[in-house]
């Protein structure tokens, strides 16, 4: 439970003092997220079966006590799968949405903050990556990079979402940086440092924190979307879209397996995606248009 | 308005180029030799020397480029190393499926899309509103590799719909209905996918264009609701809605491509990823940059539509 509680800290903290309450099912929500990442966490310390384990005794068998979502068809644990396989999911979701964020937030605050020259340059080039349909860049080089890991992938994610960080976080600075109280620091004499640190930054956190989640939660589709045609990490390695790939060809013998990992996936990306549209709505900032 | 189209022109043209060095590039992050990787060790001197002269291979890399840059203008693409023939072919024969998915999905997007979001513009947070507001919510996180297992499950193997299942695909020419048939659950998934976004961005600005001082003017003249939302409301309100469909696209390929993979229907899709797991490299970069080019077109025809739509935009 412990990192359902810093996630709930984490988010008091910047819950200002009149607003409408988030509401229960943002809650849930939360708990669930929660939970999941307390399960890729904690995943080989739970009593669960493992993963990798054939057991040709169960092929197919149903959802029961014994296997809770039952078995594949090479009679491995559906339920002790998509634990692990949310490792995948996860991981790639965090990581490449950190890279694009590590990346993308300075620059476009920057960018948003001085203006000029080096804006409109910056702008420019974003937009022309941008243009670039970034599913289909990252099918093209993930095809040629080989042999695929789970590093790679998060590179190649990762840096195709810099443009589009770049493009939210400039555009919510930009609302930010004309405030009064900016230019009254400026007045006063406070360092650019201080003014991006102390002015700008907590004032664009929550749409930040809001399409990070949301980042976190598109990252994770495309990666299902590419375990799906088989690009992802290589098999036996557990993640909920090659779980789903699997599936394909044994959808009319075990309809659990694809139906499992589907619903892992959709609960979660939910989950993410209410958490994020819920923060937006609750500071009030106005709607950026993706 | 011609200011504005050349200065897109001129973006358009920065943009082909950067994805012409990636695609080239894309050959060079092979480990190893290209030629070696891309014919395998027992290729034959003449198929090396095609190779060769097909990517300049012998030359330094920035000349490499240019004679590369030089075939594809001609519209030569290099030829597949699987199947021997050439890939502007493979990519002739696979385009028009890819197309014909995404038109038909456009269509029912639309036609379910409008009417819904003017249903729900008309009262705010009235029940219906709240309703379809929740369904697009989910509809929203369920990822089409998903959708399509889904209705494949459901309606060719549990209902048993002949003709909707995996390799049930059945071309253009040889029997319209047949056809139909066997792109509809791939042609309904993208239109989910698509039907979403326009519901939600549609639904936005035709609550705010609601609220102008123009629509308050034809209410107080008596002119019926229907005639506001489509006469008055809809054409303000339906920039962003294009705008959405224009950045869509890229998406839709990659969507359709799942889809198409998981039905065995012989588009772009499914030629890519089989061309990627048979390694063959040529016919993976000639997709990719055919894909490419033509994303970045499609976005720039609907900066055009917009503008007509709205001419405000090119004067800023």
């Amino acid at each position: 439970m412990s990192s359902f509680s810093l996630e709930e800290a984490a988010l008091m903290v910047e819950k200002p003092e009149k607003s409408e309450p988030l509401g229960l099912f943002f809650w849930i929500c939360v708990f669930w997220i929660g939970l999941n990442v307390f399960g890729a966490i904690f995943a080989n310390v739970l009593p669960l079966p493992n993963p990798l384990t054939e057991n040709f005794n169960a092929i197919n068998v149903g959802p029961g006590l014994h296997h809770l979502f039952g078995t594949d068809d090479l009679g491995r644990d559906i339920f002790s799968r998509i634990v692990y396989g949310s490792r995948v999911s996860i991981t790639v979701g965090i990581g490449a949405i950190l890279i694009g964020f590590g990346v993308g937030a300075p620059l476009g605050m920057l960018a948003a903050y001085r203006r000029g020259r080096f804006d409109s340059f910056l702008t420019t080039i974003m937009y022309v990556l941008l243009a670039f349909p970034a599913i289909i860049a990252t099918i093209a080089v993930l095809s040629f990079w080989t042999p695929r890991s789970l590093f790679k992938i998060i590179v190649v994610i990762g840096v195709a979402s810099i443009p589009l960080v770049y493009r939210v976080i400039r555009t919510a600075t930009l609302s930010v940086a004309t405030k009064d109280y900016v230019i009254a620091a400026k007045v006063q004499g406070a360092t650019d440092r201080r003014i991006l640190m102390k002015e700008l930054l907590p004032n664009i956190a929550p749409i930040a924190v809001s399409f990070f989640l949301i980042g976190v939660a598109t990252v994770i589709t495309l990666e299902g979307a590419l375990a799906f045609l088989g690009l992802s990490v290589n098999p036996p390695t557990p993640s909920w879209g090659n779980m789903i790939n699997e599936a394909r060809t044994v959808l009319t013998q075990n309809v659990w397996l694809a139906f499992f990992p589907s619903l892992a996936l959709c609960l979660f990306l939910i989950a993410l995606n209410f958490i994020g549209d819920r923060i937006r709505s609750h500071f009030d900032v106005t709607e950026v248009k993706l | 308005m011609l200011r504005y189209l050349t200065k897109r022109l001129m973006l358009l043209v920065g943009i082909v180029f950067v994805i012409s060095v990636g695609s080239f590039y894309l050959i060079h992050l092979l480990p190893g030799n290209p030629a070696t990787v891309i014919l395998g060790f027992g290729a034959s001197p003449e198929a090396k020397a095609i190779l060769y002269k097909q990517l300049g291979l012998s030359k330094p890399i920035y000349l490499q480029y240019f004679v590369w840059l030089g075939n594809i203008l001609h519209g030569n693409l290099g030829i597949s190393f699987i199947s021997q023939t050439t890939v502007s072919s493979v990519i002739r024969s696979a385009l028009p499926i890819d197309a014909e998915i995404i038109i038909l999905s456009q269509i029912m997007a639309f036609a379910a899309a409008i009417p819904t979001a003017m249903r729900s513009a008309r009262k705010p947070d009235g029940i219906i509103d709240r309703v379809l507001g929740a369904t697009s919510f989910t509809l929203l996180s369920i990822p089409p590799y998903i959708l399509i297992v889904v209705l494949v499950l459901f309606i060719s193997i549990k209902l048993g719909v002949s003709g909707t299942g995996p390799s049930a695909y059945v071309s253009l020419g040889t029997d319209w209905i047949t056809n139909l048939e066997s792109l509809s659950l791939p042609a309904f998934t993208l239109a989910t996918v698509s039907f979403v976004v326009y519901y939600r961005i549609l639904r936005s600005d035709l609550i705010a264009t609601l609220q102008e001082e123009f629509i308050t003017m034809a209410r107080s003249k008596g002119i019926s609701q229907r005639r506001i939302m489509w006469c008055h409301a809809f054409r303000p309100s339906s920039v962003a809605l294009l705008g959405a469909a224009s950045v869509n696209i890229g998406g839709l390929l990659a969507a359709g491509f799942v889809v198409q993979y998981l039905l065995q229907i012989p588009g772009l899709g499914y030629t890519l990823i089989l061309a990627i797991n048979e390694s063959d490299f040529l016919v993976v970069q000639g997709i990719v940059l055919t894909v490419s080019v033509l994303v970045v077109a499609i976005n720039f025809f609907f900066d055009f539509v917009i503008n007509m739509v709205d001419p405000r935009i090119s004067r800023e």
